[in-house]
């Protein structure tokens, strides 16, 4: 038996008269490189703010490691390792690179009142760096960076509380093809070390190339699951995407 | 951003401390040490107020509240019909512990509202606590104001207790700020200021770190009050819970650069002394406060991070420029600035 690590059970999220997210089911299980996709406005972005917190479900449960979250919050939910990106990426400009990667790492109430960052701090966010090639760009405020490496950035530090799930939305949206690669790679590298993704992506090749499975989402519930080959030749989904 | 204590910063701290020190024992004209404990105390207002609102970003109004609160625990504590001598000093710390704990609760309710309705709540504190001022007439004496044991100092050196206690309050504020920025809990202020869900997000004790931020800044601001209490000898609500205590921590902050460490005592030394000027040339009528209006809003015109973000950005990208002018093999000229840069000089 394959383990789940996440399963969204007949989650539902309305806006005024818009129903974003309806009824809407399905898992991810351990080890895989999941794909959530669907057309614009089909509710994946809203799905993701359920799952972690950011929004509060109008009706539906969330199993997160075997475990209902009763009530889910963002900090409690990346402490426990559902780490997560966002469509449009979101780091501390006025941070350095650095201080990006050590604010994400997690802190006891000790080090709270401790040095900004430590000599443990600075080992860590070393390997990340080193893993992410952003060590020449190390102390540089992150406002300075480019959009493609404030993606690669804000991946690098949701990853430094070694979580078991990372959602990534839209993780090479608006990045050059060049980073879209190394996007990739480290996707791949980190789903060699064992952890699970759950991917939100417009870019079908990459899809194709990473993913298996495939979640399709069409006005706010899931139409198919499976395979990427099934998938591509699924007449509901091709109507999904045509006929919107 | 560097946060290294630089040399550079160390002499400016010891030079700015060590003229304050000794000017009382130099001397001068006789209204100098007055307006000076009131530029100070202001400073370590606004350096205080800056933690909460500059640091963390969240622009409370209704800090003269704990300044209120600050000054009646004194007045009350010594009262006319006792002794003060230097106990009013000494029990400052135990108010400022105090009103740090009570402000828990009002940090934890008020920050749950951001940005704008965050400071419209706060200023519902201020005009709770004016109006509990004026209506519990029995601790406060209500409009009738509450006197203070008079203070029992010679003459000659009145001021100087006052003057030393502001500068140590003042000095307290400014390490506390230091520090703040040199640990963690600076780090996740700054990421609390910068996107406070993405912060969430990332795992930092939000929560935490903002209500140790409001609490410290309450507590600080209450010693102060306390002081200012002490000096006065007389307290009214209207003056001690006064909005226009509050407008001037936060404008000063705005004005010297709010999240800095310099920032609140640079605007400080500039508005207090410019409001006494104004109050003097205009009289006693109403009319300074729109000069002093005026000055700010002529500084926050051309200079909208205030003062110190500004400059230091504008060094920051000149000696950028004079680098990029000498690699190039040509020498820095002033023209080698950006022409927005130049607008904003003029
Ligand atoms: N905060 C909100 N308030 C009102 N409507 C919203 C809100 N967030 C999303 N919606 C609506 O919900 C629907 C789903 O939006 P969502 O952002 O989840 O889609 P998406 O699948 O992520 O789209 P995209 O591929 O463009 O990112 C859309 O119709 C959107 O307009
Ligand atoms: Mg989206």
């Amino acid at each position: 038996m394959t383990e789940n690590v996440l399963e969204i059970d007949h989650l539902t999220k309305r806006f005024g008269g818009v129903t974003a997210v309806n009824e809407c089911s399905f898992t991810v299980q351990k080890g895989t490189i999941t794909a959530l996709i669907g057309p614009n406005g089909s509710g994946k972005t809203t799905a993701f703010n359920m799952i972690t917190g950011y929004l509060k479900a109008d009706s539906g449960q969330i199993r997160f490691d075997g475990e209902t979250i009763v009530k889910p919050r963002p900090a409690d939910l990346y402490r426990r390792g559902l780490s997560r990106t966002f469509q449009q990426a979101r780091i501390f400009p006025e941070l350095t690179v650095e201080e990006n990667l050590v604010v994400a790492a997690g802190y006891s109430w000790r080090q709270l009142f401790g040095r900004r960052v430590s000599e443990s701090d600075h080992e860590r966010a070393k390997e990340m760096l080193g893993e992410f090639r952003l060590d020449t760009l190390a102390g540089l405020p992150s406002a300075d960076l480019s959009y493609g490496q404030r993606k690669l950035l804000e991946f690098a530090a949701v990853l430094m509380s070694d979580p078991t799930l990372v959602l990534l939305d839209e993780p090479t949206a608006g990045v050059n093809p060049v980073m879209i690669d190394t996007m990739e790679q480290h996707i791949r590298d980190r789903h060699a070390a064992g952890v699970t993704f759950l991917i939100v992506e417009h870019d079908m090749q990459l899809v194709m190339r990473l993913c298996d499975p495939v979640i399709v989402l069409d006005q706010g519930a899931p139409i198919a699951f499976g395979s990427p080959e099934t998938i591509q030749s699924d007449p509901k989904v091709l109507e999904a995407y045509l006929g919107s | 951003m560097k946060f290294a204590t630089t040399r550079a910063g160390l002499i400016r701290a010891g030079v700015f401390f060590l003229v304050l020190l000794v000017i009382p024992i130099v001397g001068g004209p006789g209204y100098l040490l007055n307006t000076l404990i009131f530029t100070i105390m202001y400073a370590a207002l606004s350096s205080s107020w800056n933690l909460i609102g500059g640091y963390a970003g969240y622009p409370s109004l209704g800090h003269v509240a704990f300044f209120g609160i600050g000054a009646y625990a004194t007045g009350i504590i010594f009262s006319d019909s006792v002794y003060g001598g230097y106990a009013p000093f000494f029990l400052l710390p135990v108010i400022g512990l105090g009103v740090a704990f009570m402000s828990i609760p009002i940090g934890w309710v008020s920050m749950r509202t951001r940005a704008d309705v965050f400071a419209i709540v706060t200023i519902t504190l201020l005009f709770i606590t004016q109006t509990l001022a004026f209506n519990l007439k029995n601790v406060t004496g209500g409009a009738q104001g509450k006197s203070v044991a008079p203070a029992p100092f010679d003459v000659g050196t009145y001021d100087w207790p006052f003057y030393y206690a502001m500068l140590i309050l003042l000095a307290i504020a400014m390490g506390i700020s230091l520090y703040f920025r040199r640990s963690k809990i600076g780090l996740s202020l700054a990421t609390v200021r910068a996107d406070e869900d993405k912060a969430h997000g990332v795992g930092v004790r939000v929560t935490a770190v903002k209500l140790i931020a409001f609490a410290v800044s309450a507590g600080l601001v209450a010693m102060v009050g306390g002081v200012w209490a002490y000096y006065v000898g007389f307290i009214y609500p209207q003056f001690a819970v006064d909005p226009l205590i509050t407008i001037g921590m936060v404008l000063m902050a705005f004005l010297g650069g709010r999240g800095t460490l310099w920032g609140p005592v640079l605007g400080a030394f500039i508005l207090v002394p410019a409001q006494e000027y104004f109050a003097q040339a205009f009289g006693a009528s109403e009319l300074y406060l729109i000069a002093y209006a005026a000055v700010f809003l002529v500084i926050m015109l051309f200079l909208p991070r205030g003062i110190l973000p500004s400059i230091t950005e504008r060094l920051a990208r000149r000696r950028a420029s004079a680098a990029g002018a000498a690699r190039d093999g040509a020498s820095p000229t002033p023209s080698a600035l950006p022409t927005s840069e130049v607008k904003v000089v003029r």
